[in-house]
């Protein structure tokens, strides 16, 4: 019989903890399929981050290292400055990322680390249970803004894309979303696309993915999605915000 | 034999390479010492000093509170410290910079216009290096033959008129120390 | 050993740490101990080696995580108030078991406190730092030299039992200038077979971690982390005596508090006081057997800190509150002079007659 589904290489066959219409799952596979597809699952290590996907540590094939909250990119930054024939990634939420962890996000876009960030943005703090993220979007309900994000008190979200686009480190800065199979085939070529920079040496890669959390959101899967389209989408819009290399592919 | 000396002066008049000129001295010389700079966010003009112990036994504690060997080069440095001398000890003081005498008179004092010299003789910005002649030679706390070796450990050898120029100083100082 | 050279004592640290085999170094600029970064980011480019300046005291800490999980000897300093920022990074490192060096040049606290030297973060050191059941090897220097030699040690200890081992300085051991030997010979390098290195598809992912929410695993984690702590205190504490044998008055100081000390013991034996002087050199672990068998001899114990007493709790603690303790402190960057500490000895010495 013809193999139609298996698993990628670069994934454990440890059952994922994720809810159900969680896009962790996807986003997981999108990372563990390019790995396999550059060949490259033996030299890579992955840092883990604080937050829903802190347990990627077990669900990923390659030599892992749990950081604490935020610090993924300046433990990716000692890993690949110790060892840099290998290939560093971290993958992050908008909480870890965006807000205890600005600091090390952007200067290891300044440095031109020459690491791969996973971001996913999902609009809110999983773990803990749904507080208001960074990247909540203006009037967002959640459990620490209960009448809705008032931007005249607690501000606006971050653009992490359209921010680190404009330090000069940054190599390669793209928004991704998995909402349909056209964008998550899009999600899936430019995370291969920014493992192949680093492994070009080209420096520091970011893909911002655009996902959902039904269970936070208090959605079913599928109007999640809906609400991805109408409310995130819009604010965050998808495409390349930086490619160093554009004219030289 | 211990030899407890602090040298005072403003931040940029070579207080700390006085002393460890005088370090050097003692490592080669086989001596047990050590330099302990004070520091603070003053990185030129403020006032500055070092201590410097030289023994033939293991230095204890590297702060000189009460020194054998006061070199005072400027006034708030003799203010600040005259008293502190033990009775018997040695004031070097560059008496063009310090306009008033030592009251103390249970101590040696020697009055070296080293800023006035070093104008006056070419040696301009080392009047430390003068003074310092003086030290070596009245205090006796490193031998005059080990003079060369110690400017080699703080000039480098490739800069012979710089290296040259210091231990003419040195000799000057020497000279005047009546 | 090579010949004898002179070396402030940060740059000593750096030197050894070079000598000890460290080619990675992070750090953040904070005065009294700026000078180990200049020392490396001038030294590391020449010998292949990597020194970053990190955009944060918690982002070196996180670099030195990075880098120590990569099973490279790496280090990071810094001064009593990026060390409470590094604190989460220690406790971490201390929870994933990773080894490495992290130097403390103390100045005076709380807050901003001061520059001037200080022994204000001994509780810090001793106990942790950060949060969580967990200790680091704390090494005490009180010369440039022990300044090279125990960095040279502590690269080995914190391999050889998988912890973090910090340097306790101050800012006059950090300051000053002696005459160090720096030893010639390349180290050796524990195999680390735990490192993140790429499976290279030969082996099951290596990971380092220290969550578990599981409460029973986290229980045997710690436990068995204890157990080797435990190996740790029988095995690795370091102290010196001096003229206690026959010592009625002991004085109990580590690094420049010590060579305080030393003076007021020399000064008090010219008076016909029987003084002596005992100083861990492991402040974790804490020398307390060797303390409490001299408090079988010794009549009065006086703690010597630059800190509002701190050390004289583990010397309590040491010696079951068995004899009279005292202490002889200054605090905020002075330093207590030999005279103090004489008077102290003196007045310790007549209330026993």
């Amino acid at each position: 019989m013809a193999v139609v589904f298996e698993r990628p290489h670069a994934l454990t066959d440890v059952p994922m903890h994720y809810c159900p219409g969680c896009g962790h799952g996807i986003i997981h596979r999108l990372v563990a399929e390019a790995i396999d597809s550059l060949g490259i699952e033996g030299k890579t290590i992955g840092v883990a981050s604080v937050g829903c996907s802190v347990f990627s540590y077990n669900y990923f094939n390659t030599d892992m290292v749990q950081a604490a909250h935020g610090r993924a990119p300046a433990v990716a930054t000692g890993v690949k400055r110790a060892n840099p024939e290998n290939v560093v990634f971290t993958y992050q939420g908008d909480g870890d990322l965006a807000a205890i962890g600005t600091a090390e996000t952007v200067h290891a876009a300044a440095r031109g680390e020459n690491i791969t960030i996973i971001f996913v943005n999902n609009a809110i703090y999983g773990m803990t249970g749904g507080q208001m993220a960074p990247t909540s979007l203006p009037g967002q309900i959640t459990q620490t803004s209960p009448y809705g994000r008032d931007v005249n008190t607690v501000g606006y979200p971050v653009k992490v894309s359209e921010m680190l686009s404009q330090l000069d480190g940054a190599a390669y800065i793209e928004r991704v979303a998995i909402n349909n199979t056209k964008n998550i085939r899009a999600a899936a070529k430019a995370i291969k696309k920014a493992f192949t920079y680093q492994t070009e040496g080209k420096g520091f890669t970011l893909i911002e993915v655009v996902s959902t959390c039904p269970t936070n959101w208090g959605l079913t899967p599928e109007k999640a999605m809906g609400w991805l389209e109408e409310n995130m989408l819009p604010y965050y819009p998808l495409g390349v915000y930086k490619d160093k290399y554009a004219d030289k592919n | 034999m211990t030899k407890n000396i602090l040298i005072a002066g403003f931040g940029g008049q070579g207080v700390l390479f006085t002393g460890k000129f005088i370090a050097y001295g003692a490592l080669i010389e086989g001596k047990e010492l050590s330099w302990l700079p004070s520091y603070g966010p003053e990185m030129r003009g403020g006032t500055c000093n070092c201590s410097v112990i030289v023994s033939d036994e293991p230095v204890g504690s590297p702060i000189v509170n009460e020194p054998d060997v006061l070199i005072a080069m400027n006034r708030p440095s003799l203010d600040k410290f005259e008293d502190a001398v033990v009775p018997g000890g040695d004031i070097y003081i560059d008496s063009s910079l310090v306009d008033r005498e030592v009251r103390r008179t249970d101590v040696n004092v020697h009055y070296i216009p080293a800023t006035r010299l070093s104008t006056e003789r070419g040696f301009d910005g080392i009047a430390n290096m003068i003074l310092l002649g003086s030290v070596i030679k009245g205090s006796g706390v490193i031998k005059e033959e080990t003079i060369p070796a110690a400017m080699s450990k703080v000039v480098s050898a490739k800069r012979q008129n710089l290296f040259d120029f210091n231990i003419r100083a040195l000799a000057l100082g020497a000279e005047v120390l009546e | 050993m090579a010949e004898k050279v002179l070396m402030k004592g940060n740059e000593a640290i750096a030197e050894a740490a070079i000598a000890a085999g460290c080619r990675h170094y992070f750090g953040y600029p904070i005065t009294p101990q700026t000078e180990i970064a200049a020392y490396m980011a001038k030294r590391m480019p020449k010998i292949g080696g990597v020194f970053l300046q990190a955009e944060s005291e918690v982002s070196a800490v996180n670099m030195v995580i990075g880098a120590a999980s990569a099973g490279v000897r790496v280090m990071t300093s810094s001064s009593s108030p990026g060390i409470s920022l590094k604190s989460e990074g220690l406790s971490y490192m201390a929870g994933c078991d990773l080894p490495a060096l992290i130097v403390n040049v103390q100045r005076g606290g709380p807050g901003l406190g001061g520059i001037q030297p200080s022994q204000s973060d001994y509780f810090q050191a001793t106990r942790g730092g950060g949060h969580g059941d967990y200790h680091m090897l704390v090494l005490a220097p009180n010369s440039v030299q022990e300044m090279a030699q125990l960095t040279i040690q502590g690269f080995a200890l914190a391999e050889k039992y998988r912890m973090p081992c910090m340097l306790l300085a101050d800012g006059t051991m950090g300051q000053m200038m002696e005459p160090v030997e720096l030893p010639d010979s390349a180290p050796e390098m524990a195999e680390k077979p735990w490192a993140l290195t790429g499976t290279g598809l030969s082996r099951k992912h290596n990971i380092i971690n220290s969550l578990s929410l599981t409460p029973d695993e986290l229980e045997r984690w710690n436990i068995d982390r204890y157990a080797r702590y435990a190996k740790v205190e029988a095995d690795e504490v370091m102290y010196e005596e001096y003229l206690t044998e026959d010592a009625d008055v002991c004085v109990v100081g580590y690094g420049i508090a010590a060579r305080v000390a030393r003076n007021a013991v020399n000064a008090a034996r010219a008076k016909g006081i029987k003084a002596g002087m005992f100083r861990p050199i492991t402040l974790w672990p804490f020398p307390k057997a060797a303390l409490n068998k001299l408090a079988t001899t010794c009549r009065a114990f006086i703690s010597v800190e630059l800190s509002m007493g701190q050390l004289i709790e583990d010397v309590e603690l040491a010696i079951r509150c068995s004899r009279p303790v005292t202490l002889c402190n200054r605090t905020g960057g002075m330093i207590p002079s030999p005279e103090q500490v004489l008077a102290s000895i003196e007045e310790a010495a007549a209330k026993l007659n």
